[in-house]
């Protein structure tokens, strides 16, 4: 502390307000959550950039004569960068020259609105992956399932979307239950595993994730299901009633975003102000002293995986009746399996939850127009993810490199890893 | 801070007894000694040589050995193996094979010299605790040190293995060996120490001698005078709450824990169940928690079967249950003392219902018990875990204590628990009593079962042998303990 200059009468009071200051600085710069979220970002963007590079045979040529001129690889190096993450975030949230446009009358709003609409279309059924991953976590389980519970969702939801004839309104709502009840057998199956023989949901909801997948794989083949008008693998057209409520052609973002964030509060209220939530969070980190408390750990992990298993069936459905309008072998692509990182990445909170996966849908919606424009692979995006999620997990390593102070209480252990 | 400035000289061939309650930093101080910690300033004087212990391989090539609080054997092993573990006899070479033959023999004779009988093929998880402990030591012996540090060493032990220990202690002390003996039980102390150090809050506090009260000793452990006799008056047993017969129960790997037992408890009188640990009182006692599946037998509570009742049913009709290991079942550390103390009643009116928990009446019952049961806590939203053992204690008292009941257990209530919270809950459990409550107290510290028990009821392989007064003399007491009963030789179903 630098205050012998100051005058005396004035001495204290500026101690205390340069203690503040520099209490909030250290603050910032101590290992909490968030800082170490952010730094993981953004070291994932450096080790993103330095990939760029070094996949682009172009820029790499400029760099076999970089001691005669440094400043041609240099130059090639930074404008390629800048241009695959300034596509990444024109892609993902807004396109300054498209909303130049649209105010000067040149443009229409679609397209000055086209990329949140993206990133919102693919973090939808992420957040709800991602809060069957995260519920499931706060309870003591590891649901590797949501995968499985989400293709569940997608067949449950879609068969009723094009096979079932009901009044519109009706029709959507009796669609998403069913993705709800399909993911949530698919999670009830493994909880009650669990609960009656001890069988660990790791290897329990691993095997039905194949289960599911391959039973989608078969389904869309069968008669009634596959649509008899095409020779390829795809189901029938979901019927426009079922359908999720979207935004005006060629936005593609429907009603999924703000059914996910009404999950999102749902979770967070039967997390911390419910009873139920009361009992899976003590579950969760001492059963034993739940039991003797007289709580049905059984009953609880049951339960439990009941409502993971939904959430991640609801994404399922979601992503069905929203995004894709037929089912294919493919149709939840990696869903649940993201909702895993998402959820680590949301260190297991809702809101926290609710945010990575924006975070994730961006990273995808950008990937697009960073592979178009900038010609840099979508790979990438894969990659930045899963180096922001190794940061995350390995937070000694951030605060290594950041030298980070000590959180007070911020406990930084590897959250998910101490699961198993 | 856990030590400070501390300054302690043990003397060849003297049994120095360290004193101090838990966390007093007893056992901080040890560590540094056997090279498991590394002390920020100080020195440590061997022989008057100044030695620096990184591990506990330094301290033990200075001539120092340590027997822990909890053991540090295999139990998969067998004695000689154990012993040889860390300094193993190798033939031929660096790569060579194990000399087991050596390993064997030099147990042996280590066991003959000091009067210490081992069977060195014995297998440790066949042993009784006081037989492990005694491998331990043996094992510390071998090392050929002059010092042996003993780390709370009586906690497990039944009176007459007590007895043993304490005389093992003297024919060490007089071989020249010195003797480090730490504990918080001031009988013990006054039998066998030469010396002792008193340690309170990481500092030495005050040296005294054998002869000094144990009224003294305790007020210089807590800084303060403390009463050791626990106050209450005379019983006033009403009519019989809890009624146990022919119950037996099993334990996790099948074996019959609880052999035909049969107990009563008043309504107005405390039970004390004495026993060393592991003669099936914590199977008797989660078995009338429903926590644990009753092979025969039958438990009422006032009429009422309390067999195939959940755990939730047996609390909701007026059982208040402390559990022996308060950090596995007695709380949630991550949740906070609020949260804590609603445990088993946070889904009851006024805490919450159904659906919805009622913050504001939990903040207002854990202002209420914090109050009522001097927890200290900064605010009763801390977690519990950061909360001191004594405290953690008072928690999961105040939470059993927080509704009417007709039956009170507690089991082990003042294990890990300082000694001014010791007195605390004591005068809880007596107030209970007064109450008309019928009141169970297992524990494995005899002076407390005599203590707060108006009957004793003595548990030996699963049965009780026998209920006493609790007028009857220690030695009686320690004896059926040990399962001797005063006709008869128990009989030997090993």
């Amino acid at each position: 502390m630098t205050t012998e200059t100051a005058p005396p009468a004035k001495k204290e009071e500026e101690e205390k307000r340069e203690s503040f200051f520099s209490l909030f600085l250290q603050n910032l710069w101590s290992a909490n959550t968030v800082t170490v979220t952010i730094l993981s970002i953004f070291l994932a963007l450096v080790i993103g950039a330095v990939l760029i590079v070094v996949s682009d045979s172009q820029v790499l040529s400029y760099f076999s004569y970089f001691t005669s001129r440094p400043s041609d690889a240099l130059n090639a190096s930074w404008d390629l960068i800048s241009q695959a993450y300034g596509d990444l975030f024109k892609g993902a949230i807004f396109d300054p020259a498209a909303v130049q446009a649209w105010f000067d009358g040149t443009g229409t709003w679609q397209a000055a609105f086209g990329p949140i609409s993206e990133t919102l279309t693919y973090a939808a059924p992420l957040v709800f992956t991602g809060l069957s991953v995260a519920i499931a976590f706060r309870g003591g389980l590891f649901n590797i399932g949501g995968q499985g519970q989400a293709v569940i969702g997608c067949i449950t939801g879609g068969v009723v979307g094009f096979a079932v004839g009901l009044p519109v309104g009706l029709h959507l709502l009796v669609a998403l239950i069913a993705g709800f009840l399909g993911g949530a057998l698919w999670g009830f199956l493994p909880g009650l595993l669990k609960a009656r023989t001890g069988a660990h949901e790791v290897i329990t909801t691993i095997m039905l994730n194949y289960i599911a997948t391959l039973f989608l794989s078969w389904l869309i083949l069968q008669n009634g299901v596959r649509d008899p008008e095409r020779t390829d693998a795809i189901s029938k057209t979901i019927e426009s009633s079922a359908q999720l409520p979207a935004l005006p052609s060629p936005l593609r973002v429907h009603l999924g975003i703000v059914l996910a964030v009404v999950a999102t509060a749902v979770v967070a209220w039967l997390l911390n102000k419910s009873p139920f939530g009361f009992e899976l969070r003590a579950v969760g980190v001492n059963p034993p002293a739940a039991k003797t408390a007289g709580m049905s750990v059984a009953k609880t992990y049951t339960l439990l995986m009941v409502i993971a298993g939904g959430l991640a069936g609801l994404g399922g459905a979601v992503q069905v009746l929203g995004t894709a309008d037929k089912l294919t072998a493919q149709v939840a692509g990696n869903i649940g399996f993201d909702g895993l990182l998402v959820a680590l990445l949301g260190r297991n909170k809702p809101w926290g939850t609710l945010l990575a996966a924006i975070l994730y849908g961006a990273l995808r919606a950008g990937g697009n127009l960073m592979q178009v424009d900038a010609g840099v692979s979508l790979e990438l995006v894969t990659v930045l993810q899963a180096l922001i999620v190794i940061f995350i997990a390995a937070p000694a390593l951030v605060k290594a490199i950041f030298q980070l102070r000590a959180a007070r209480s911020a406990r930084l252990g590897a959250t998910m890893a101490k699961g198993w | 801070m856990a030590n400070d400035h501390i300054d302690i000289t043990v003397e060849p061939g003297e049994v120095h007894a360290l004193l101090g309650e838990n966390g007093a930093g007893k056992s901080t101080l040890m560590n540094q000694l056997y090279g498991l910690l590394q002390p920020d300033e100080g020195e440590i004087l061997v022989d008057g040589e100044k030695k620096v212990f990184r591990s506990p391989r330094d301290a033990i090539a200075a001539g120092i050995g340590m027997v822990h609080q909890h053991f540090m054997l295999v139990p998969v092993f067998t004695v000689a193996e154990n012993i040889a573990l860390g300094a193993e006899e190798v033939r031929g070479g660096p790569l060579g094979f194990l000399d087991r033959r050596r390993n064997r023999r030099d147990v042996l004779e280590t066991s003959k010299k000091y009067g210490l009988p081992v069977d060195p093929d014995a297998l440790i998880e066949n042993l009784p605790v006081g037989a492990q402990q005694r491998v331990e030591i043996v094992k510390a012996l071998t090392r050929d040190v002059d010092l042996l540090i003993l780390d709370e060493p009586t906690a497990v032990l039944t009176p007459q293995e007590t007895d043993e220990l304490l005389a093992v202690m003297r024919s060490l002390a007089e071989s020249g060996k010195s003797i480090v003996f730490i504990t918080h039980k001031l009988r013990e102390v006054k039998a066998i120490a030469d010396r002792i150090t008193v340690i309170r809050r990481g500092r030495t506090v005050g040296t005294a001698t054998p002869d000094t009260s144990e009224d003294e000793l305790a007020a210089l452990m807590v800084g303060r005078d403390v009463s050791l006799e626990v106050a209450k008056g005379p019983a006033e047993p009403g009519r019989e709450v809890l009624k146990i017969s022919g119950l037996i129960v099993e334990d996790d790997r099948g074996v019959r824990a609880v052999d035909a037992v049969d107990l009563t408890v008043r309504a107005g009188e405390v039970l004390g169940i004495a026993g060393v640990q592991g003669n099936g009182q914590t199977e008797l006692v989660e078995a009338i928690m429903g926590l644990r599946p009753v092979r025969a037998g039958t438990i009422e509570l006032e009429d009422d079967s309390l067999i195939g009742r959940s755990t939730k049913q047996v609390l909701r009709s007026g059982v208040g249950y402390v559990p022996e290991d308060r950090s596995l079942d007695g709380v949630v550390k991550d949740f906070s003392v609020a949260e804590n103390l609603v445990l088993d009643m946070y889904d009851r009116e006024p805490y919450g219902s159904a659906f919805r928990l009622n913050p504001k009446a939990i903040a207002v019952n854990a202002a209420e018990r914090v109050e009522q049961f001097d927890i200290r806590v900064s605010s009763p939203q801390s977690a519990v875990g950061t909360l001191s053992g004594g405290n953690q204690q008072k928690v999961v008292v105040a939470r059993e204590m927080s509704r009417p009941l007709r039956l009170f257990i507690a089991s082990q209530p003042t294990r890990g628990v300082d000694v001014g919270s010791i007195e605390f809950i004591h005068k809880q459990i007596i107030h209970e009593r007064d109450n008309g409550t019928a009141v169970l107290v297992v524990s494995s510290e005899l002076d407390e079962v005599v203590g707060l028990a108006d009957r004793i009821a003595v548990m030996y392989r699963g049965r009780v042998l026998a209920v006493v007064s609790p007028d009857t003399p220690r030695e009686e007491i320690g004896l059926l303990m040990a399962g001797i009963t005063g006709t008869q030789e128990a009989e030997d179903d090993q």
